[in-house]
């Protein structure tokens, strides 16, 4: 007798509880209610960032461009960039295009850092002019400073062997898969051992700036190609 | 190139410099530009409104009239502007594509003169931006649609001479086409209304005799209902065997769904002269003919096939949940109808449509409970496939709709003939004129030579900082008698090759392969772009295939070719394995391929003096022009 009574209730507590835990759900679901801490509305970014560059008499003064050269380099970066500030993605974005084959988002990486000098997360219209002038019409001493910096991910001063490592792993990975010889695992890191027996000097382990740029300069061949791009503009 | 390439392309070159203190081979020499040009404005005149562009802003696509030296055909000399004789409003979104990168869609233009703004300079449609592209296409399919309508009541008003059987068929399937057709439409329609009828009035209680129960009318006047069904039936044969006799295809036209009703609808008939037995049940087939006049339901259920699927196995779903869920809540209560399963399949079902015929009513508070849900979602997922049938019914509609409009086809024709005469007549005026002015046009040339070479410049610059990475990556063994060598970018097709046989030392050419001028293409080394030669390689193309070798004074024994392939139909490799060593020039006279071809231009030959003499030459005959959007 009673347990027919209670086979009933049970039954309909069953149905209240899976009643009252649908419901909730489904003000979940219709977003009414938030179990967690942070909220839906946290998804407003910063995406309306808008930077004026100083005035075109300071940049002329800052870097080694003419006025007009200037001018087009502004055209064509406020052109793909409407808002003034290009962020990594960008970057990443732009490097892949030109490399299909392989993966240039590592690379990007290290580069969208070497030319944000400021780390801010964005490389607005004068930092990319400022590295644009190193590169292209900078002195061999500033090339190479720019370089090393590039290769100095954590900007300590010293370019350890992990770090160029890291920079050989991105380098190669642009590459991508198809190539001829097959890339192998080890190529990274020999091309690395070859890199710190030329550069290293005192055979510390690291390569300090000036250890790099004395072996530079020594080498033929890096002396040349540093003057490659310079026609670029 | 895309146009945000070709803008961070001094970029790109400019941060290769990173790659220069790592590298341990020299690098290729850049390509010269030979002029430097200034960045010029160029003024479009399109039917007096004036646009102006910078010349780089039109260079970033070469590949259309706008970007390549096709639009000097257009130049004016004494306004020295660019003259086209278009729309100037379309011409706006064509313009915004070369400045934006991004192809729109006007919305207030006309899809079929969009079209023909879009291909008189020579840009695809394709590249429409995913903002617009979708109401392109509906808005071109629409119009295709319209179109093909169109032809088709144009074929069935124009063939001038046919068989009596294919003027029979065309009666049939289209009644607008002669009287006689319709006619004979509107005879059968009434025969068929007049056999429902009579199956309807058959089964009425029709008056009683004074000592039976009443009896259906049917019974009453039998030879009268005979009469009649006798003479529907003789009338539907006749017409099901003229359209099997004119149908194209008897095959298909018996297998077609409305001549199976037919039969189904008159056969019972047959059947019941024989067999005298079962009467009911061929009265309940002739109604089946109604369904020859429900053609455009048919096809609306036809086409929304998929919606109605849904619906239904979301019902499904719906029924046989709610009738678990029932059946365990009500199960406890006495005297419940919900019996089993199955049976409150039943209940969900009334409730589910709204009906609620009260045959089955919960009573546990739980199976209310669920009962009121159920009767909610219930109205939710029957309303919701609707709007979807609805649409569907309304375009079908309003295309059968224009269909019967254009039954007048004696002015149909007329109208034709009209349009004909008259465009006979302007065109024979246009070709005349366009004969003799032809000979008054002058031609501009000068900034054709210069136009070329810029765009293969920007396309070897490209090629040039690959080559760079290439060299970058190089593999030196300091302790294996491995020649070094550096990597370099191959097709596919050839990397597996050469990843299943890499045990042998060939070094068969390589192919570079280029596809960045199509941006992010997602596979591994694709060669979409076609790829033209330039002239003067094709012409020299023997004497072009010298390898060029050089010697790396650091790494003894490098040795590269630069190569240009041929692009042919057999992917035989087999003549392509060339030793390292060899010093001959190679084969190109074996049609072998590889897809991709890349413009490499030569490396400095190194020596310990230092100055680097380039072949200047061949490099720039070598360049070869590579044709992207």
């Amino acid at each position: 007798m009673l347990s027919a009574i209670w086979e009933t209730e049970g039954l309909q507590t069953v149905g209240i509880v899976v009643l009252v835990f649908a419901s909730i759900k489904l003000l979940h679901l219709l977003g009414l209610i938030s179990f967690s801490e942070d909220s839906v509305e946290d998804e407003l970014e910063l995406s309306a960032v808008r930077h004026r560059p100083e005035g075109l008499e300071q940049l002329e003064a800052q870097t080694r461009f003419s006025r007009k050269e200037l001018q087009i380099l502004y055209r064509g970066f406020k052109n793909e960039c409407p808002s003034g500030v290009v962020n990594e993605e960008t970057f990443k974005d732009i490097y892949a295009q030109f490399f299909p084959q392989g993966d240039a988002s590592t690379y990007a990486h290290f580069l969208f850092n070497a030319f944000d000098t400021d780390h801010n997360g964005s490389v607005s219209f004068e930092d990319f002019v400022m590295g644009l002038s190193i590169l292209l019409r900078g002195t061999i001493q500033e090339k190479l400073n720019w370089a090393f910096n590039l290769y100095d991910i954590n900007k300590d001063g010293y370019i350890t062997k992990e770090e160029m490592l890291d920079i050989m792993k991105a380098i190669y990975d642009m590459m991508g898969k198809c190539t001829y010889p097959v890339l192998r695992e080890e190529t990274p890191r020999q091309h690395v051992e070859v890199f710190f027996q030329k550069m290293d000097k005192n055979k510390d382990g690291v390569v300090t700036i000036d250890e790099f740029i004395d072996c530079c300069q020594n080498d033929e061949n890096i002396m040349r190609s540093m003057h490659l791009f310079e026609n670029v503009l | 190139m895309a146009a945000g390439v070709a803008a961070w392309l001094p970029f790109a070159r400019a941060a290769a410099i990173g790659w220069m203190p790592v590298a341990n081979l020299p690098m290729p020499v850049a390509p010269i530009e030979k002029s430097k040009r200034q960045d010029e404005l160029i003024i479009l005149n399109v039917s007096g409104r004036r646009f102006q562009t910078w010349k780089n802003t039109l260079d970033r696509y070469p590949d259309t009239l706008l970007g390549s030296s096709e639009k000097e055909f257009f130049y004016n000399e004494e306004t020295k502007e660019y003259f086209f004789d278009r729309d100037p409003d379309m011409f706006r979104s064509v313009l915004n594509f070369y400045r934006t990168g991004k192809l729109h869609y006007p919305r207030a233009e006309c899809i079929s003169s969009y079209d023909e703004e879009l291909a008189f300079f020579g840009i695809i449609p394709e590249i429409i931006g995913d903002c617009c592209y979708e109401e392109y296409k509906d808005r071109k399919r629409e119009n295709a649609e319209r179109l093909m309508d169109d032809q088709e009541d144009n074929k069935d008003a124009k063939l001038p001479n046919m068989t009596l059987r294919e003027t029979m068929w065309r009666a049939f399937e289209n009644p607008h086409t002669s009287t006689m057709a319709l006619v004979f439409y509107y005879v059968t329609g009434f025969f068929i209304a007049v056999s429902v009828i009579t199956n309807v009035v058959e089964t009425v209680p029709c008056g009683s005799s004074p000592n039976m129960k009443e009896v259906p009318c049917g019974e009453r006047y039998t030879v009268a209902f005979f009469c009649m069904d006798t003479a529907c039936v003789m009338i539907f044969t006749v017409e099901y065997l003229m359209r099997l006799f004119a149908a194209p295809s008897r095959y298909r036209f018996m297998r077609s769904v409305m001549s199976i009703i037919d039969v189904v609808a008159i056969l019972p008939y047959y059947i019941g002269l024989v067999m005298t037995d079962n009467e009911d049940v061929s009265g309940a087939f002739v109604t089946l003919r109604v369904f020859r006049g429900l053609r455009i339901l048919g096809y609306t259920l036809k086409s929304c096939a998929s919606e109605l699927g849904f619906l239904l196995f979301s019902l499904t779903m719906a029924i046989i949940i709610f009738a678990t869920v029932m059946f365990y809540a009500e199960k406890g209560s006495s005297s419940s109808k919900f019996t089993s399963i199955p049976a409150s399949f039943w209940y969900t079902i009334v409730t589910m449509t709204t009906l609620g015929y009260g045959d089955m009513v919960p009573k546990t508070i739980a199976g209310k409970i669920f009962g009121s849900i159920c009767s909610l979602s219930g109205v939710l997922v029957i309303a919701l496939p609707v709007p979807v049938i609805v649409s569907n019914f309304s375009r079908i509609y309003h295309q059968n709709q224009r269909a019967d409009k254009r039954r007048a086809q004696k002015m149909q024709k007329a109208r034709l003939a009209r349009i004909r005469l008259s465009k006979a007549g302007s065109s024979n005026a246009f070709l005349h004129s366009k004969r003799n002015g032809l000979f008054n046009e002058a031609l501009e040339f000068t900034e054709e030579q210069r136009l070329s070479k810029s765009t293969s410049l920007l396309e070897s610059q490209h090629h040039h900082l690959l080559h760079c990475l290439e060299k970058t990556t190089v593999s030196a063994h300091k302790h294996t008698h491995i020649k070094p060598y550096n990597h370099e970018f191959v097709d596919e097709q050839y990397y597996q090759q050469s990843y299943l046989d890499s045990g042998l030392q060939n070094y068969p050419s390589r192919s570079p392969s280029l596809s960045s001028q199509e941006g992010v293409t997602g596979t591994c080394c694709t060669r979409r772009s076609k790829k033209l030669h330039s002239p003067l390689a094709n012409a020299s193309a023997p004497a072009q295939m010298q390898p060029l070798k050089q010697t790396h004074t650091h790494q003894q024994g490098l040795q590269e070719l630069s190569t240009i392939h041929i692009q042919s139909l057999s992917t035989s490799r087999s003549s392509l394995n060339m030793r390292v060593d060899e010093q001959a020039p190679l084969n190109c006279q074996s049609s072998q391929i590889t897809t991709a071809i890349i413009s490499i231009p030569t490396p400095p030959v190194t020596t310990p003096e230092g100055d680097a003499h380039l072949p200047a030459g061949p490099t720039h005959q070598n360049v070869v022009k590579v044709s992207a959007l």
